[in-house]
């Protein structure tokens, strides 16, 4: 069974990444749900970021 | 007098959030504009355009908050700052006690079942993070939008390759598992799969489905892009796919904007061997050839919606074309908008939040009356050279990204199609105003509510001036959504407004009386 098909079968459960809103209206219909509390990598220093994920990708 | 300003550094809120503080902050008295956000390129630029940034601001990064506000009066900036620390300990200390991670890897540590990642940040960073949630094995549907087509589609086919769904980028809908996820209505659960590259569209189906007593088992969202020649419909072939593979499904709906040609004859290839019967709504597409592939090809969202519930409960579905009311109930109807019109008044404005229901009105409306004006037109001949000002026959798109630069859309905020309509009211020879009102997660509280006002002042203004404004609308919306649909729709008949039961219904009613005008 492909892995689309094996998550019908399943219970969702969420990582959510951005609006917390999303994150609540699921908790409110009880859906398992995780907030990930996100910020922009390095601080929102882009040229940083760049060379972090350059780093990273080594 | 002049701009004020204050910068927070290293405090990071999500959009919608500072979207709605600026909406509240806008509204004390004294407050002749603000601008709350993030140092975010975009941000500064917009504080720089409006003469509302200086060389602190203009310093600032991405995960710096800042406020500035242009006031009449500087005293005003206490209760400024007041109400911003207001608005922000309340937003603090919502799920306060919950744990939350700083990254997708660690949220899988403490949630080690998860199975689909919902991810709505800026663009920017958007295809970064789909693809952390790809690589750790989870689906993914991505809200953002501004991801360029080349990461879709290495995005796309890297979860290809890993057997994962990609709904998205700027995927704004899906059910799965009954679980309405971003901006999708309450539905009942059903023998319907539905894989869309439209958000409203598919709301617009799903709530269709529900309401004729049938309900979907999935709804797959794919983003606009999916069906272009440059994705291929990576994900609605993935997509039709697992719905065919799926027990729970037993008819499939596919819904798009007409896709690439080649595309298009890809996925109804696809579609013609499927054992389950396939409705397409492939908007303003081409019926006979989508017909010549032995699916179903359907005229309306709602029409989509109708031949599915028939094909499920082992009826022959025939095209919907008319009204759930008796013809003879909508003629009388009509005349009596028509009699209540003075001899100046002929146009209609659409003003709407949903962007395929957009599509379809100025689809159904047709080339009897010239041009349809509108910031996204079928044809680019009638596209308005000024989004704010219509003209004649116009249909505009409230949530296109023209309107939602630096705002909310507006299904989460009505103030810019409340004051669009007061715009429109005033014009003489604007005889119907014709709207959307989208329920269910994701929306506003109260959409309904939060029009009601202005719909009132334009209907009286009309009336002062001795006009009659006519208002048609149709609620995108089910009897299960956090909204009251019945009190929504009490509301607007109560206040004159003609509520037809879907977008296509409401566009015929339009177009019957505007013809009878002449």
């Amino acid at each position: 069974m492909s892995k689309i098909n094996e998550l019908f079968k399943k219970e969702i459960s969420v990582v959510n990444v951005g609006l917390e809103s999303f994150y609540n209206e699921l908790k409110s219909q009880d859906v398992k749900a995780i907030h990930v509390d996100w910020r922009p990598p390095a601080f929102g220093n882009k040229k940083m970021s760049s060379l972090l994920s350059r780093l990273k990708s080594k | 007098m002049g701009v004020n300003y204050e910068i927070r550094k290293n405090t990071y809120y999500d959009s919608v959030t500072l979207m709605l503080i600026s909406k509240d902050i806008s509204k004390i008295e004294g407050v002749n504009d603000a601008i709350v956000g993030m140092g975010t390129d975009l941000n500064k630029e917009l504080a720089e355009r409006i003469k509302m940034s200086n060389d602190e601001i203009k310093a600032i990064a991405a995960n710096d908050f800042f406020i500035s506000a242009d006031l009449s009066d500087d005293s005003v900036w206490e209760s400024v700052i007041g109400k911003l620390n207001e608005l922000l300990n309340k937003k603090a200390s919502e799920n306060s006690m919950d744990y939350k991670p700083k990254s997708i890897n660690s949220a899988l540590t403490y949630q080690s079942d998860s199975n689909i990642a919902i991810i709505s940040v800026p663009g920017e960073y958007a295809a970064a993070e789909a693809r952390k949630a790809l690589d750790e094995g989870l689906h993914v549907m991505l809200f953002s939008d501004n991801v360029s087509i080349k990461d879709e589609k290495d995005l796309k086919e890297l979860a290809y390759e890993k057997g994962l769904l990609m709904m998205g980028p700027d995927c704004g809908t899906a059910i799965i598992n009954n679980v309405p996820l971003a901006f999708a209505n309450v539905v009942n659960k059903g023998d319907i799969g539905i894989v869309a590259a439209s958000g409203t569209g598919t709301q617009e189906v799903s709530v269709i489905i529900d309401k004729l007593g049938k309900g979907v088992s999935q709804v797959i969202g794919t983003g606009g892009r999916d069906l272009k020649e440059e994705i291929g419909g990576i994900s609605m072939m993935q997509g039709l796919d697992a719905l065919i593979k799926d027990d729970a499904t037993s008819v499939i709906v596919l819904i798009s904007k007409p896709p690439a040609l080649d595309i298009s004859k890809k996925i109804l290839e696809i579609a013609s061997k499927s054992p389950k019967p396939v409705v397409v709504d492939f908007i303003g597409g081409d019926y006979d050839m989508i017909k010549s592939y032995g699916v179903y090809p359907s005229v309306t969202l709602e029409d989509a919606a109708r031949k599915a519930v028939a094909l499920s409960k082992g009826e022959k579905p025939v095209d919907f074309i008319g009204f759930s009311k008796s013809e003879s109930e909508i003629e009388s109807m009509v005349q009596n908008e028509v009699d209540r019109f003075d001899s100046k008044q002929k146009y209609i404005r659409g003003l709407y939040t949903g962007g395929t229901l957009t599509d379809e009105a100025m689809k159904m409306l047709g080339s009897d009356f010239g041009c349809i004006y509108s910031n996204i037109p079928l044809d680019p001949k009638c596209k308005l050279g000024d989004s704010s000002k219509s003209i004649k026959y116009t249909c505009i798109d409230l949530g296109d990204d023209e309107f939602t630069q630096g705002r909310p859309h507006p299904m989460i905020d009505p103030s810019t199609r409340a004051e669009r309509l007061i715009l429109e009211a005033e014009d003489e020879t604007v005889a119907i105003i014709l709207m959307d009102f989208v329920l269910g997660y994701g929306s506003n509280e109260d959409p309904v509510g939060e029009m009601i006002e202005s719909i009132q002042f334009a209907k009286d203004n009309a009336k002062k001036r001795g006009q009659y404004l006519c208002v048609v609308g149709s609620i995108c919306g089910t009897d299960k959504d956090p909204q009251n649909l019945i009190e929504s729709q009490m509301k607007l008949e109560e206040n004159d407004v003609i509520v037809m039961p879907s977008n296509a219904q409401a566009v015929r009613f339009v177009k019957k009386t505007i013809e009878k005008i002449g």
